[in-house]
Formats: structure tokens, sequence, C-alpha cells
């Protein structure tokens, strides 16, 4: 079989910052230096002296648990322990946020689990779940010493159902193999995102992601059918329904999906999964200003109604990044201010092709594209996504951090927020060539299809200046313009302080009810979310 | 110096990113209702002449791309004109299976018939992985071969062309005519852009029978049977020693 090609890398041009061991798709990045610990970065968040402090006869419990069905634990208490093993539990993705935890336990069984939680309960020891760490609001690591319950030990799937379309698995199934699994029964997962060789379905349920294709698919709140869930005092929630209709009193599982672990650990779920399309093809346009795109958008609905997949949108910016920190070939030769990738899914590659021909034909004519290119075969279909998806992992190369704002917009104002903004850091003179002007670009891609902008402040190293000027204007704005200051990503430690934004007084202080009959003693996820 | 006359041979293929499949009877890999793309190498053929159109403009005098295959076929015909091909010829065999050894000849008629005096072809199909169209093509013209070619110049008259080789790369030249196989390192295969697809949809393509060409298509060879290849020992990858132990345990190793 043929390998994939290595180009040498283009010139570097003012991302120059390329950290060492740079590794596909999401795996883990080594920075040169380490995050500093959260709890000092931001010194207004105090430990809570209410929860328990681990000791021994905790980890005696924990140990015995897993005896009889296996898994690991981490722990930090015991001195031949190398500290670096808890690194992996306690720094983020994105490396802004580290915890101090001394203790990750990686259960095996849902019955585990729910001891675990009881004892931890009854002890007053805080949580924080964890599935494959690639959150990217620090919702899934510690901020002071809360236990990590890593989930990456319950990941088998269990079983599918090829009339129906539904899948059963646990909540540690790595998106990526959920989704080759269900490949070969001609099947597919109903959500994809750049994370997906990392990410586990459970940590995907608990944050309600929404990925490249929610346009098409929908989001995991209606592809879930149910779950299985431990709330905090142990116990099992089975809610485990492989029926596309069930319509039987309130569906609690709703309140778990998106809830980050707000309120218990998501154990396993079923997932109502389609047909893996017969025919996709992807298009890649260079497109001259912000509203071409927009009527790219409006004219690729109206051929494609059925089939369109995915549409997402990529500045210039964002392009440069990946010209300069990654070897894929650029489609189209001139830069563009926008280039849009749009994709087809479909039961007839004939049927399919013509509707994507005749929409061309007529972006073409009413010069609403400039330029643009059409994957011939699958390794062309790979190498157009790696231009969309492959972003984010040059962001993180770019300089030693990203600052993250994941919103949701109307359609019409959402490119102005990047362009404000590059003028606000601009005008604070953060934004710069030189060292001591922390700031290397902004960048802004996203689901266009779903109004979900993901605007990217590349930084050189994290910095607080940057900090404030980004936080809270960035939410202002988004309020200002009756937007969502988070579209996907969630809460986290990240957005918590700023959730007034998008939600009423009335509808926090719910949550916060609901959270005290789930959560009395508030062990889960403490010092995020809401 | 002479004036170049490019002829291109492309192949039909299984995408070659798609796990084939093999029919019940055990007698092919199964394409129904799979997509066929341009074979990898071939892609990479066409490229190269269109990158020596490019560069060498002025000598230059023609760019012909060739398939033999089904009417389908023309697909492919029509994505390397996009690209910069000047003109397509399809061969026209139905559904005929067809052998190296007859493709071989019928570009050997193509050749005489286009005048061409420099022949890219690649290396081997992803289907069959023969590798001996270009070798007997080249045989049957009496031309140099230059195969599995990682970089192709011109000294005036001359072809020099880099090969990839065990051990190394190896430069030999000659004067035209000559058949260039190509190797997956000589170029990177370019997008085809929208509007010069559109253009190419429109385009005029040379049909053509093997009869017309004076070729009768005769198989010599017959396919018993096809089976899928013995599944490899599964390496199972532990991130840790936890891991590592939990894995023994679960083999029942431990």
């Amino acid at each position: 079989m043929l390998f994939l090609r290595r180009q040498v890398l283009a010139q570097v041009g003012r991302f120059a910052n390329v950290s060492a061991n740079a590794s596909t798709k999401f795996g883990s990045l080594r920075f040169a230096h380490k995050p500093s610990f959260t709890a000092d970065s931001y010194p207004s968040l105090q430990r809570d002296p209410r929860y328990a402090t681990l000791n021994q006869a905790d980890i005696d419990f924990f140990r015995s648990t897993l005896e009889k069905e296996g898994g690991s634990i981490v722990n930090g208490l015991d001195q031949s322990t190398d500290p670096s093993d808890l690194e992996a539990f306690n720094v983020d993705w994105t490396h802004k946020y580290r915890g101090k935890t001394q203790l990750a336990i990686k259960p095996k069984t849902t019955e585990q689990v729910s001891r675990i939680l009881k004892y931890c309960n009854s002890r007053r020891l805080a949580i924080v779940p964890q599935g494959g760490n690639t959150g990217l609001v620090g919702g899934s690591i510690p901020v002071f010493d809360e236990i990590v319950l890593n989930l990456s030990l319950m990941n088998k799937i269990h079983s599918f159902d090829e009339l129906s379309g539904v899948l059963s698995l646990d909540a540690g199934v790595i998106l990526e193999n959920a989704d080759n699994f269900l490949a070969e029964k001609d099947h597919m997962f109903p959500l994809d995102l750049g994370a997906k060789g990392s990410c586990q379905v459970g940590g995907c349920a608990a944050t309600a992601a929404g990925g490249l294709r929610l346009l098409r698919y929908g989001s995991l709140h209606g592809t879930i059918l149910g779950i299985e869930a431990v709330l905090p005092d142990g116990t099992i929630l089975d809610n485990m329904v492989t029926l596309r209709k069930d319509n039987t009193g309130l569906d609690l599982k709703q309140l778990f999906i998106g809830s980050e672990g707000y309120l218990g650990i998501i154990t396993r779920l079923t997932v109502i999964c389609p047909r893996r399309p017969r025919s996709t093809n992807v298009a890649f346009f260079g497109v001259s200003s912000y509203e071409n795109v927009l009527k790219a958008f409006s004219e690729s609905k109206s051929y494609l109604t059925e089939i369109i997949s995915a549409f997402e949108m990529m500045d210039n910016t964002s392009q440069r990044l990946v010209d300069a920190l990654n070897s894929t070939q650029r489609p189209l030769e001139e830069e563009h201010p926008f280039y849009v990738l749009l994709e087809t899914q479909g039961s007839n590659k004939e049927h399919d092709e013509q509707k994507l021909n005749e929409l061309i034909e007529n972006l073409i004519e009413k010069e609403v594209i400039a330029d643009g290119v059409i994957a011939q075969d699958e390794s062309q279909l790979r190498v157009l996504w790696e231009r969309r998806e492959g972003i984010t992992e040059c962001l993180a190369k770019a300089g030693s951090g990203v600052y993250k704002y994941d919103v949701s917009l109307p359609l019409n104002v959402l490119y102005d927020l990047v362009n404000a903004t590059k003028e606000r850091l601009a005008d604070l003179k953060l934004l710069g060539e030189s060292s001591d002007q922390p700031v290397i670009d902004v960048v802004g891609f996203g689901h266009m299809g779903d109004g979900n902008l993901h605007l990217n402040v590349a930084v050189r190293q994290y910095d607080k200046r940057v900090e404030k000027a980004l936080e809270p204007w960035v939410f202002e704005w988004v309020a200002s313009h009756r937007g969502s200051i988070s579209a996907e990503h969630g809460l986290g430690l990240l957005k918590k302080p700023y959730l007034g934004y998008s939600k009423s007084p009335e509808m926090i202080s719910l949550m916060k009810t609901l959270k005290n009959v789930f959560d009395p003693n508030g062990i889960m996820l403490p010092y995020k979310y809401v | 110096m002479s004036k170049l006359r490019v002829l291109v041979g492309v192949k039909r293929t299984l995408d070659y990113m798609l796990k084939p499949r093999i029919n019940p009877a055990k007698t092919a890999v199964d394409l129904t209702g799979q997509k066929m793309s341009i074979n990898p190498f071939c892609d990479i053929a066409v490229e190269e002449a269109i990158r020596i159109k490019e560069t060498q403009k002025d000598r230059v005098e023609d760019t012909l791309v060739v398939t033999a295959g089904p009417s389908a076929s023309e697909q492919i015909l029509r994505q390397s004109l996009a690209k910069g091909m000047q003109r397509a010829s399809l061969i026209d065999v139905g559904n005929k299976e067809l052998e190296p050894l007859s493709v071989a000849k019928l570009l050997k008629a193509m050749v005489e018939k286009e005048k061409s005096n420099l022949v890219i072809l690649g290396k081997q199909a992803i289907d069959d992985d023969a590798h001996q169209t270009g070798g007997m093509l080249a045989a049957m013209l009496g031309w140099p071969q230059f195969t599995s070619a990682s970089k192709v110049a011109f000294d005036g008259d001359k072809v020099v062309v880099t090969r990839e080789i065990d051990g190394g790369a190896e430069t030999l030249s000659s004067p035209l005519p000559a058949v260039i196989t190509t190797d997956l390192r000589l170029n990177v295969p370019r997008f085809a852009n929208l509007a010069k697809i559109m253009k190419a949809r429109k385009a005029p393509l040379g049909k053509l029978t093997p009869e017309e060409l004076g070729v009768p298509i005769e198989n010599r060879l017959q396919t018993l049977s096809v089976e899928e290849p013995v599944s490899k020992r599964h390496n199972i990858m532990v991130k840790n020693v936890d891991e590592f132990v939990n894995t023994l345990k679960d083999l029942n190793a431990l």
C-alpha cells in the first residue's frame, strides 16, 4: 500500500515557534514548558474547606474496590510514584490549566464507579470525571486536589443492531474506535470532530459535543437514545433504552447530556447511528468576502437540500497558519480572504455529483466564489478536511498558547467578532511581531452551518494582559448581539464566570436547585460549570 | 531540439483508500457501487506531463492522455484535461478484462498513430500491482525505459531521470524517445480547478476501439481464485505499565 506523503515544511514566517514532538491529529502535544498551577493563575479560586483531604485509608478502600474486576490507580500519596505519572491527569489539552490531584482512579465497571462515588460522597471527597481529556474549557482536570475518575478502561462496545442502527457502548470508548466498528457494519457514528482519535463518547455526551456534521445528523441530544449514569450517592440510573421513541415521563437523560459531570457520571450510552453514506463529496472554495460566504451557504442549501452534510468556513489567517506549520498541500494556488469546505453525503454517487455540479456552475456564474476544487478521490478528500481539522493543532504549535472562544452568533455578524477582536488587541498594542507583544494572530473559523464561530487568539505565552483584554469583552460583544458564549465547548472552568451572559438568573437558580437534588454534598466537578 | 509529443497512459481503479472486498464466488474483487478513481501512480504521470508542459512551454507540441477501459473511464480523462492535459482519448473495450500485454500493445499502436516521443506511465496499478505495462511497451517500441522515476529533467535532446532503487537512487540519461514510469516521490498531483473541470466536461474526447487500432484483445491468463490475505497477529499498544499489566491479566497471561 502507499504511504502518506510528507511534504517539506513551507516557509515558517511569523508562526516561528514550532515546538518539538508535534504529533498526529489530537495526540498529546508536549510543550517545552509546564503550565502554571490553575490555583496560582487564578488566585480568586479557593479550595473549598468542606472537602476532605485524601488519606491512606481512602487509597486502601479504592484499591480494594478495584481488586476483583481490575482497574488501576495512580497514587500520588505513595512516595515511590513518579509525580509525572499524574501529569496527564492534571494538565488539559490546551496546556493552560494544571491541577494538583494526588489520585487518579481508572475503574473497569459501573459497579466500581458506584462504590467509589458512594464512598467519596460519604467522605466528602471531591471528584472530577475525565474521559479523553481533550476538552477546551478546562473542565476535565482538577483545580485543586479533586480525585480524577478516568473512564478510559471502560471501553467496551456491547452490541449493535444492524436493522435499527442502535449501538450500545461504554462511555470510555474512543470516538474513532466506535466509528471504525460501525464502518465495518455499513453505519457511522452520528458525531465527528477533530479530537476523534482521543476523545471518548461519554465525554462527548457530557459536553453535548456538536462536531463537524451537526448540520446533517443533528445533536447528541437527539441521537443518544439512552444512558446509564451513576449519581453522586452511588445510585446507578439505568436508562439504557434501545428504542427510537420512548415518551414515558421526564426525559432525565437530557439533564446528563451536556452536564459536563456536574450531576453524575455517564457510564454507558445507546446511540442511534445512521447508515454510512455511499457517496461523499468535498468541495473547497476560495471566497472574496464574508457576504459571499453567506450567499454560498444559502445557495448550497438550495441546491443540495437533503445531501449537504458540512459547511465550514475558514479565514485566510487560519490557512496561512496551516501552510506554515502543517505539510498539507494547498488546494488553491492563490490566497482568498475566506475559504469554505462543503461536503455532501448521500446514497447515490451520480445523483450527488449532478447536484453538486449544478450548484458549482451557479456559484461560478454568479461570481459568489472566486475559485475552487473538488476532491477527485478519497485521498484528496482527506487533504481538504485536513485544511480545516488541522487548524487547531497548528494554532497550538504557533506559540505556547491559544485563547479559544467558541461562540454562537447570528450569521450576518459572525465574522465581525474576529475583526473587532483584532482591532481591539492591536489598539491595546498586544498584537504584533515583536516578542513583547504576546498575541501572534487572531484567527476565525467554524461550523458556519450551525452559526458557530471558533475565535482563536494564538499567543507566544499565556498572558494576563491578553486575558483581561478579551474577558469579559468577547462575551459582552456576543451577548450584545444575542449570541451564546459557548456554542459547543461547554462551560468548564473557563466560562463559568460568564454564564450570566447567556442564561437568565432564574434559569441559573433552577440549575443550582437541581444540583442540590442530585449532588447535595457538591462532590462532582466543584469550582466549575454553574 | 526536437519538439516533445507526450503521451500519458492512465488506468481507472478502485479508489486506493478503500478496503477491497472479495465477491462471494471468490473470483474477483467486488467493485459494485464502489468509488473508482484514477490510479495514484497514473495521476502522478499526468501531473508530471503537465509540469513538463508548463516548464518547457515552447518545446511541448502536444500532451495526450489515453485510457483503455469502459465508457465510465471518461471521468478520469476529463479530470486530466481539467488539470491541464491538452487532449484525451478513450479506447473503449466495454467491460473486458485487460491484461498488461494488451494494454502495452494498445499503447504502442497509439504511440505510432500519434507520433509520440515521450511516454509517461504509472509504475504499477494498485489493483493488480503487475508493474509490467511500462517495461513491455518500451521493449516492443525498442525505446529506452526509466522505471520508478523520482525526478525527470531535460538536457538538450536528452532526458535525465533519477530512479529509486534498492539502496538509494540512480540517475540515467538517454536521448528521446523514451518511456518513463512514475514512482511515488516524483510529484504531488494538483487539485483540478472547478472552472476548468466545468470546461473539461464539454471538451471533445477522442474515441477509438481496439479493432480500429488493429489490436484484437486476447487474454492469456485465467484467474482461478481471489482470497483475503492471512490476517496478521494483533499487536496491542499499551500506554503505561499499569495498562501493560492489566492487558496481560486480560489475556490470562499472568
